[in-house]
């Protein structure tokens, strides 16, 4: 029998880790599904509309817009978001190093910025400065004027698999 | 903010996809990667009643043949990595790298963007640009529609309600030289101008045949005839021709005003742009 369009969907996915089903409304979006159904606000909405990048998660190690992926289509995926980056209660060395670089000022695009930046690194080629600058192209940030951002990912990467220079 | 309410389903194959667009009609809005519609239902501009997410349908993947055929549901991402595609095709592949940010491409879709059809987006004119085509999959049976014929006007083409657009097609093998420029605010946005061309070259080295784009400048991704005519017979390193060209599109194309920029200042930026694509052509080997 083919499948009925239905106002609500039961979606099952695993998040940092963790297997989790709900059924909510089918125009939930992943963020929202997070947020509100998982009580994960680490993962941040500003604009709503795609542009601004706070609200980036991965799906299957994939950066993803969660405000611009509705929970259905997270259905059976693996999701991380920022709170599964930290290593127990340690901050993972990318998290780190935003704090010594002073990555951060009033913190709100921070989760999607470290989102994104985890992607890139976990892709094991070496960056440079553009490179880094090109794939955080898509996250706004207000406060810093990213020069601290760009040198936490790039202190990162360093530390892993390297620079290119 | 939200969305409005809709329903949703997302079908586990491509007949049931098509099966269930030909029963919703103009109802349905089909979704696939959402980077383009859901930024629609976000602001409210879209407001569907049923969402049939095609993610699901088996519609994804690059293959090569006698045409390069992408799926519909490839990502921007994948394609841009694809081997075949960079060897079939380097002018996609290159204008890849512009659309949009990383982010979104990890989602957004070839298929989908070429059936959004804005007219600011790079994927329409680089098939444009290439000769390619649309394959489309309806109640009716299978057909396969020219770019050329394809993009009607501002997110509007030639499928029909209930058609699925599965896969876009490039024949043959890579243009002898092709050439990509876009001039945009910030990287990542929409063109302001955006120039996408191949051509085929002669044993002297002259253009045989060209297919000049620009894109952002009318409803729908514009190809100059009279540019590509000032083009071909004539060698790609020739600045006189390269100039009569890109002059040639600044007549030609009428743009319109917008906060962006004067139609005056438009037709100046693609003038310039041409100019910059031409400089910056490149020869396949081979």
């Amino acid at each position: 029998m083919r499948a009925q369009a239905t106002d609500s969907v039961t979606v099952a996915m695993t998040v940092n880790g963790v297997s989790c089903s709900r059924t909510v409304s089918a125009r939930t979006t992943l963020a929202d599904f997070l947020r509100e159904e998982l009580e994960l606000t680490g993962t941040k909405l500003g604009c709503e509309h795609g542009v601004c990048g706070a609200c980036t998660v991965l799906i299957d190690g994939a950066s993803a817009r969660s405000c611009l992926t509705l929970a259905a289509q997270a259905d059976g995926r693996e999701v991380t978001t920022v709170e599964g980056l930290s290593e127990g209660r340690e901050l993972n060395r990318l998290q780190a190093s935003f704090r010594d670089h002073y990555g951060l000022q009033c913190g709100f695009c921070t989760a999607g910025f470290l989102v994104t930046a985890t992607e890139l690194l976990a892709s094991g080629e070496a960056v440079d400065e553009a490179r880094v600058r090109e794939v955080l192209g898509g996250n706004l940030c207000r406060c810093t004027g990213y020069e601290t951002i760009v040198a936490a990912v790039l202190d990162a990467a360093d530390a892993g698999q390297g620079v290119r220079r | 903010m939200k969305f409005a309410p809709f329903k949703y389903l997302a079908p586990e194959s491509t007949d049931e996809a098509v099966a269930v667009l030909g029963e919703l009609g103009e109802d349905a809005k089909v979704l696939a990667g959402g980077q383009s519609l859901l930024t629609l239902m976000s602001l409210r501009v879209a407001q569907p009643e049923v969402l049939v997410d095609v993610g699901r349908a088996g519609l994804g993947g690059v293959g090569s043949g006698d045409a390069l055929e992408i799926g519909a549901t490839t990502t921007q991402n994948e394609a841009l990595r694809d081997l075949s595609v960079r060897e079939r095709a380097p002018l996609m592949s290159r204008a890849l790298l512009d659309v949009a940010h990383h982010t979104l491409r990890n989602r957004g879709t070839v298929g989908g963007s070429v059936a959004h059809a804005d007219p600011a987006a790079e994927l329409p004119a680089v098939l444009v640009a290439l000769g390619g085509e649309v394959v489309a999959r309806g109640p009716a049976g299978t057909r396969t529609i020219g770019a050329d014929d394809f993009f009607i006007s501002h997110y509007t083409t030639a499928l029909e309600e209930s058609e699925l657009l599965t896969a876009i097609r490039v024949p043959g093998p890579a243009p002898d030289a092709w050439a990509f420029y876009e001039v945009a605010r910030r990287h990542g946005d929409f063109a302001q101008v955006g120039v996408a061309a191949s051509f085929s070259v002669d044993r002297d080295d002259r253009v045989a045949s060209a297919r000049l784009v620009l894109f952002a400048v009318d409803e729908r991704p514009l190809r100059i005839a009279v540019a590509e005519e000032a083009l071909v017979g004539r060698r790609l390193d020739d600045a006189e021709a390269r100039a009569e060209a890109a002059e040639r599109c600044a007549e030609a194309i009428e743009p319109v005003g917008d906060l962006h920029g004067s139609p005056d200042h438009r037709r100046r930026i693609a003038r310039g742009a041409v100019r910059r694509a031409l400089e910056g052509v490149v020869r396949e080997t081979g």
